[in-house]
């Protein structure tokens, strides 16, 4: 068999563009590789991911495998299964990472317990042991409140990467690589489940993801009307987002999909504003990597004042008007 | 139709960040002992997942529960039998503690493939100590059949079982073959309580207990890991929270935006 090499990115492209989380595993894919002195190669999957070939080479892959069907435009398990079961048989690659993405948390583990391998999920860091060439990975665990490092000894080793851990490399669009296209056939006899439908939930605005502001609510404002008026007015004079934490999510004040924490997005704005909420280390999985976290809290001792810059203490429904009404005044 | 769900015994999630402490002796957090632990909030609602489909024909349809670990704690891993399930299965020994995702999902398969006859199985989507995610998938794997994970809904038509599953920007819509497995999330919507009634009759049921051997496994918990935890910290944070505080909480606000003017936040 040969020996295991190199580093392998599972890219993700959405309408014909490299997502950032791509970009970010080929920043750190690129400091692991260049340690090890090995390539960084990169696979694209999907219906229409060629032109985005290019891109990964300039944020730093040496060679980008396109894999393109009509069967792999949206994701799932089996299809994109049978590609990589092919691309690790036929690229034997030391380490393979992923997103921390909805593709990234369901391929990851199937991969891995095909090949008898272990995966670390949702790292914030990878570094090679220099004695041994295994990947260390260094994940948050008991939702936040510790951090474990782990490794393992069988090869290749897969890991997970979480949303804005890892920062790109400057793309440089100069840069030499090799784009090829990679077949894969679609065994029809292994495809025992299918897409039917994609339903996009869109929030108008500014995306969340994207959002340098993001004012956000949580279980302290006590229904739907704050989200909608007080949080979305405020967002709006910052061009920022509106997000929450898992209570207002659960009781259906606000949609799923502006959930901010672990199991929800992974934000890291300029700045952060927390109203009414505590700060629950599943929460803040999702926001500890804003540059600036602002809180108003009625309860003193909330965990949110531990990680935030600035706070004020006291009911929000006092406080927020002013507050808001005064940065209006400021931005003029 | 047959359907087994997977719960774990974890640490409250929900209790404050300031009662985990760290067993560095032995690789995990512990919490003080009146915290008690419960069943993985994800988990509770597999539970629930199924039992929206045993609602349906409550006679045709049968949940197994299968929870793994040692010392477990009868109040704690029998609230899925008083939620409605039929009948608990615990591997419990002291061999099964330690293990990784790797280990755990070994041990259930086996397990599941013990019980013999299943339609669907559910798991949480991840659990709250390792918050791994990836057990779901494991068991799928070793036992060869498909998965779908994070699902919000799930329901059989036509022998197939159909799922929305939770996705960046909104959910897919999915249809598998069956047996297979769902790991589920909290977006399915709240975990119904335990009814009087129910905890009854969860008082008069008593678990099934596997040992390694019941599973035909040799290797189990520590002894099965494809991991290794180098090490396990609790980073430390330095509290560097100006408090604002002025004679009105109106005032207070206003010297709040003022302040990330001063320090050029906005």
């Amino acid at each position: 068999m040969a020996e295991n090499k190199g580093i392998l990115v599972v890219g993700e492209v959405a309408e014909g563009k490299l997502l950032p989380i791509t970009a970010e595993l080929l920043g750190a894919g690129r400091r692991l590789a260049d340690e090890l002195k090995e390539q960084l190669n990169c696979i694209l999957i999907g219906d229409k991911v060629g032109d985005a070939a290019k891109n990964a080479v300039a944020a730093g892959a040496d060679k980008v495998y396109v894999t393109e069907d009509a069967q792999l435009k949206d994701y799932q398990t089996d299809t994109y299964m049978l590609v990589m079961d092919k691309a690790v048989n036929d690229t034997v690659p030391r380490i393979i990472i992923m997103g921390q993405t909805s593709i990234g948390r369901d391929l990851a583990p199937r991969l891995a317990f095909k090949l008898g391998v272990s995966t670390i999920m949702d790292c914030l860091e990878l570094a090679i042991d220099p004695a041994t060439k295994f990947m260390n990975c260094t994940r948050p665990v008991y939702g936040g409140n510790a951090r474990a490092t782990f490794t393992s000894e069988a090869l290749p080793q897969i890991a997970t990467v979480r949303q804005k851990a890892m920062s790109p490399i400057a793309a440089d669009a100069a840069r030499k690589g090799d784009v090829v296209a990679f077949q894969v056939a679609m065994d029809a006899s292994k495809i025992r489940a299918k897409v039917l439908e994609v339903i996009k939930e869109e929030v108008a605005g500014v995306k969340l993801e994207d959002a340098q502001v993001v004012i956000a609510g949580g279980r302290g404002l006590a229904g739907p009307e704050p989200f909608q008026k007080d949080l979305a007015d405020l967002a709006k004079a910052l061009k920022g987002a509106v997000g929450a934490s898992r209570p207002p999510c659960d009781n259906k004040w606000v949609p799923d999909s502006i959930q901010i924490g672990l199991t929800g997005k992974i934000i890291a704005p300029e700045l952060y504003i927390a109203i009414g909420i505590s700060g629950s280390s599943q929460h803040m999985s999702g926001c500890s990597g804003s540059k600036t976290i602002v809180a108003i809290n009625k309860d003193p001792e909330a965990n949110i004042f531990k990680e935030a810059r600035f706070g004020v203490v006291g009911d929000w429904k006092a406080i927020f008007p002013a507050f808001a009404q005064k940065i209006k005044e400021l931005l003029q | 139709m047959n359907m087994i769900v997977c719960c774990k015994q974890v640490l409250d999630p929900e209790a404050a960040p300031s009662t985990f402490k760290l067993d560095a002796a032995n690789n995990r957090m512990v919490q003080p002992p009146e915290v008690k632990p419960v069943v993985n909030p994800y988990d509770e609602q597999a539970v629930e997942a199924a039992l929206r489909i045993k609602d349906t024909d409550k006679a045709a349809h049968k949940v197994s529960v299968i929870s793994l670990g040692n010392n477990l704690i009868r109040d704690v891993v029998k609230k899925p039998l008083s939620m409605g399930a039929d009948e608990l299965i615990l591997l419990e020994d002291p061999a099964f503690e330690g293990g990784d995702s790797f280990a755990v999902a070994t041990a259930l398969a086996a397990a599941i493939k013990k019980v013999g006859q299943f339609d669907l199985i559910f798991c949480g989507r991840q659990e709250s100590e390792w918050d791994d995610g990836q057990v779901g998938s494991g068991i799928a794997e070793i036992l060869g059949i498909p998965s779908v994970t994070v699902a919000k809904k799930v329901e059989v038509v036509g022998g197939k079982v159909k799922v929305e599953r939770v996705v960046a920007d909104g959910f897919q819509v999915l249809e598998a073959s069956m047996p297979a497995l769902i790991t589920v999330s909290n977006e399915l919507g709240e975990a119904r309580y335990a009814t009087l009634k129910g905890i009854m009759a969860a008082s008069k049921k008593q678990p099934i207990v596997w040992k390694p051997a019941d599973i035909g496994l040799d290797k189990v918990g520590a002894a099965a890991r494809k991991s290794k935890i180098v090490k396990l910290f609790q980073p430390v944070k330095e509290s560097k929270c100006e408090m604002v505080s002025a004679d009105s909480p109106a005032e207070a606000g206003a010297m709040l935006a003022q302040k990330l003017r001063e320090n050029k936040v906005i």
